[in-house]
């Protein structure tokens, strides 16, 4: 089937490869699903050096220009992930393969893209299932360095890069006895001490915040004796509102804190996986603070919590009014974001609305919404042409789009597949 | 870590004289005998007809399943959940030990399982050594005794591990050993399997001759009793199931070659996520292969892991399994099962037969299990939508006829918990007030 309709699409494109550039191209005969509006059956896109010029039912091809037939087919917009650390890390037991946590607690000068491997083998295999970008994330404790947007093609990073700060990532501090869910971990911590800790820890943050406003003054004061400094050079964007301060916080606690420090240090804030976010959605809704949920599929934090307390709670924001989209805080498991929100639907979120969360919300929150996310004129062509529903496992991803350019579908995994089956 | 009170709501039904029930109307995948609309007799906790029209029995349980689907309770190879502890991590043969001894029925991952439509699990010892312990076969009956998990003539099995994981504590890991244990490479973990074998086919010998020299009426001292050589014995014999730990291509082969060697059988090679490079040699062997879905690059030794392998190894006539290893994952089998139709093209009822049929066959409970056929146990899963659906979600699951998971009553029973979890808080901090405690809790978790 795979196969079949590749060599479709393979000969809609050889047949016109002389014609035009690799990133112009009018796309006709599809359904299409523009997530900003409803879909348009037998549609059509026109694609211009890499950016929607055109998209409607009585659209004519210019002349000249190659022609993709996606008759029965359906074209989504390419899918945001929009929590990863796809180019950061490779493989996950292996320390020299990761570039995701640097050490110490305050580095608000590192910059994951500087960090994002182009050759990593999990771009081709992610982008094979219509993911076209990634936040890919640097995790450490504390202030863990600047997010950025990735697009998933380029044969260079400063190519794959959309956005070099795309926000600045916190980990809240947390009163932390237990380190470890499983029993092998260092011994439980007193609260006492935990809490001491955490105290601690919320005043460097505190200090730190106050000491890159006193920085921000002095620079803009040229004062005699200023002296520039990377670390607070790098806080002055979260600080003008300019860069949001992307905060993962877990419990209700956590998140609570999470707030609150946002409104004392008067910045913009997403909450990060936020498990417990449905409990203080009427606070999230109210100062507009978007989320970034984590894998639906997961287990519940508590042993008395419903069994279905992950998959559920999609649902309780969205009808909390809060805005979220989903991140797969992963890299190898990246592919199966549309999975995630599909869960959600499952438990009530309604089918829209999930896929809104791994298109066009994602791309609002991270401030892109004029480039990406739905399928509108004057957007890059990020799109992806499938014979079904994203969201449903069975669905083919034949072709992705990512700029109007066509992308290389075949992966490491497949090219074991075809390897292997061969094999006498 | 899992010794708290489980709040989670009781819903197994405990029924003296269970009367009939019949799930009406629903859309069958027997997954061995085709699908139908219709419906479903269960009596004495065994799956009594099936058919387009069924008679009710006066005095029967009636379950509307109309628009849902009713499939045969998944059954998942490998899981580690409801064991008070997974690893004898400091001996390289550790067989004297088994999952059976540890086993709790509290642990609230039994209750989540059910709930993601799950009936049946073989519980593995884990993957420190290269022979690990003994593992258990257990039904999900979440509120009964530990002895009242297992699974009823089941065969019993033990644990092997190769690769990475058993040589870890030979130098040079992550995970804080602090004395180094051999073996260090993949050369040591073939010679333990080899020795362990040496000496348990000695033993057995020696037995033999004992036997042997008792039936001619000579006066003789049987030879010492050894814990850990006697279900190696076992092995030997075809009387215990082996299920091996295992990545790359060529420790496969390792395996399969010792296992030749002494002349026992791999039952199922448990990940096996390079299985689909030496399909032919698996088939050959008459091995299982129970893998994961879609999960690689979390090591080394799972870098070449594709999505593909289960459509691979089942076209080249292995029989394979979907398992999750992870209480996480034990909640979606049904989901993962439907990935091996996107990648590498497997009908439904194949995809279907990785997380019923085959792991019954695999772990030799398919007689009883693992699919929807008259006289077969009514471990029966009811879906929404189709299980094959991301959008699908588990309304109830039966074990032997009896009503286990009921998502309406655990929807109802939510206010009840949690007002009595209220209760108990406040209890608590009274309590707590009246006589603080003196010392600290206990370290530890």
């Amino acid at each position: 089937m795979i196969r079949f309709c590749r060599l479709i699409l393979l000969v809609a494109f050889a047949g016109c490869l002389w014609a035009g550039s690799d990133d112009t191209f009018f796309l006709r005969g599809a359904t299409v699903h523009p997530i900003s509006g409803p879909e348009i059956p037998n549609g059509s896109i026109l694609v211009r050096d890499g950016k929607i010029i055109g998209v409607g039912v009585s659209l004519t091809p210019p002349k000249d220009v190659r022609i993709v037939e996606g008759k029965g087919l359906q074209v989504y917009p390419g899918l945001i992930d929009s929590a990863t650390e796809i180019g950061l890390s490779e493989i996950g037991a292996v320390r020299e393969t990761s570039d995701v946590s640097e050490l110490g607690r305050l580095n608000p000068q590192l910059r994951a893209s500087i960090a994002v491997n182009p050759s990593s083998e999990h771009i081709p295999v992610t982008r094979a299932n219509g993911i076209t970008a990634v936040i890919s994330l640097p995790d450490g404790e504390g202030l863990s360095g600047q997010a950025s947007l990735m697009h998933l093609d380029g044969w260079t990073t400063d190519e794959m890069e959309v956005s070099r700060t795309a926000a600045m990532h916190l980990r809240m501090p947390v009163i932390q006895t237990i380190r470890s869910r499983f029993g092998e971990g260092p011994p439980r911590i007193p609260y006492a001490e935990a809490r001491k800790t955490y105290q601690k820890q919320m005043q460097e943050l505190n200090e730190f915040f106050e000491s890159a406003r006193r920085y921000q003054k002095a620079r803009s004061a040229a004062a005699p004796e200023f002296k520039p400094d990377l670390k607070f050079e790098a806080m002055i964007p979260v600080l003008e509102g300019k860069v949001p301060l992307l905060i993962t916080a877990v419990r209700e606690r956590a998140i609570r804190d999470a707030l609150e420090f946002a409104d004392k240090q008067k910045i913009k804030m997403i909450l990060a996986r936020g498990d417990e976010a449905w409990k203080v959605a009427g606070e999230l809704k109210t100062r507009n603070v978007p989320v970034i949920l984590g894998e639906t599929l997961s287990l519940p934090l508590d042993e008395d919590d419903p069994y279905d307390k992950p998959f559920t709670t999609p649902a309780e924001l969205y009808k909390a009014g809060v805005k979220f989209a989903f991140g797969t805080y992963n890299v190898s498991a990246s592919r199966n974001l549309p999975y995630q929100a599909a869960a959600a639907v499952a438990f009530g979120l309604p089918h829209d609305e999930a896929l809104r969360a791994i298109t066009v919300n994602a791309a609002q929150i991270w401030g892109v919404a004029d480039k990406m996310g739905s399928i509108e004129e004057g957007k890059w062509a990020d799109l992806m042409i499938t014979d079904g529903d994203p969201l449903q496992t069975q669905t083919q991803v034949m072709q992705v789009f990512i700029k109007g350019k066509t992308v290389d579908m075949d992966n490491k995994h497949h090219r074991l597949y075809e390897k292997y089956l061969a094999r006498p | 870590m899992k010794r708290a009170l489980a709040l989670a709501p009781l819903t197994a039904l405990w029924l003296a004289a269970a009367p009939p029930i019949v799930i009406q109307n629903g859309t069958i995948l027997t997954v061995t005998k085709g699908t139908l609309l219709g419906s479903l007799l269960i009596k004495d906790g065994k799956i009594a007809q099936i058919g387009e029209n069924i008679k009710i029995p006066s005095g029967a349980m009636v379950v509307d399943a109309t628009g849902q689907f009713v499939m045969p309770g998944i059954v998942d190879c490998h899981s580690h959940i409801a064991a008070e502890s997974i690893n004898e991590g400091t001996v390289s043969v550790s067989s004297m030990v088994g999952i059976q001894d540890v086993l709790n029925p509290e642990d609230i991952a039994i209750y989540r399982a059910l709930a993601g439509g799950v009936t049946t699990a073989n519980i593995l010892h884990g993957s420190a050594n290269a022979i690990g312990g003994k593992c258990s076969v257990i039904k999900m009956r979440w509120g009964r005794t530990a002895n009242e998990l297992l699974f009823v003539g089941s065969k019993p099995g033990i644990k092997f591990a190769l690769g990475e994981n058993p040589k870890r504590r030979g130098g040079g890991n992550a995970f804080g050993a602090t004395t180094l244990r051999y073996p260090a490479t993949r050369m040591g973990v073939e010679d333990v399997i080899r020795e362990a074998f040496t000496q348990a086919k000695a033993y057995r010998a020696s037995w033999k001759d004992y036997e042997a020299r008792k039936s001619r009426g000579e006066l003789v001292i049987p030879p010492a009793r050894d814990l850990k050589l006697e279900p190696l014995v076992e092995v030997l014999d075809g009387r215990r199931l082996v299920h091996a730990h295992c990545y790359r291509q060529d420790e496969i082969l390792m395996l399969l070659r010792v296992a030749d060697e002494f002349g026992f059988k791999i039952r199922t090679l448990q990940h096996v996520l390079e299985g689909y490079k030496v399909a032919k040699e698996i088939a050959a062997h008459g091995a299982g292969a129970s893998t994961f879905s879609d999960w690689w690059a979390y090591k080394v030794e799972a870098y070449d892991a594709i999505p593909y392998n289960a459509a691979i190894m089942t076209r080249k006539g292995v029989l394979v399994s979907i398992n999750s290893d992870s209480d996480e994952l034990m909640r979606h089998l049904n989901n993962e099962a439907a990935k091996t139709m996107k990648y590498g093209g497997l009908t439904e009822t194949e995809a279907l037969s990785l997380i019923t049929i085959n792991p019954a066959k695999q772990l030799m409970i398919d007689s009883k299990v693992g699919s929807i056929e008259v006289g077969k146990d009514a471990d029966i899963t009811i879906f929404d939508a189709h299980p094959l659906s991301n959008f699908s979600k588990v309304t109830k699951v039966f074990i032997d006829g009896e009503l286990y998971f009921d998502r309406d009553r655990d929807i109802a029973d939510r206010p009840a918990l949690a007002s009595r979890k209220k209760e108990l808080i406040t209890k608590a901090a009274e309590e707590q007030k009246k006589s603080p405690p003196v010392s600290p809790r206990r370290p530890g978790l």
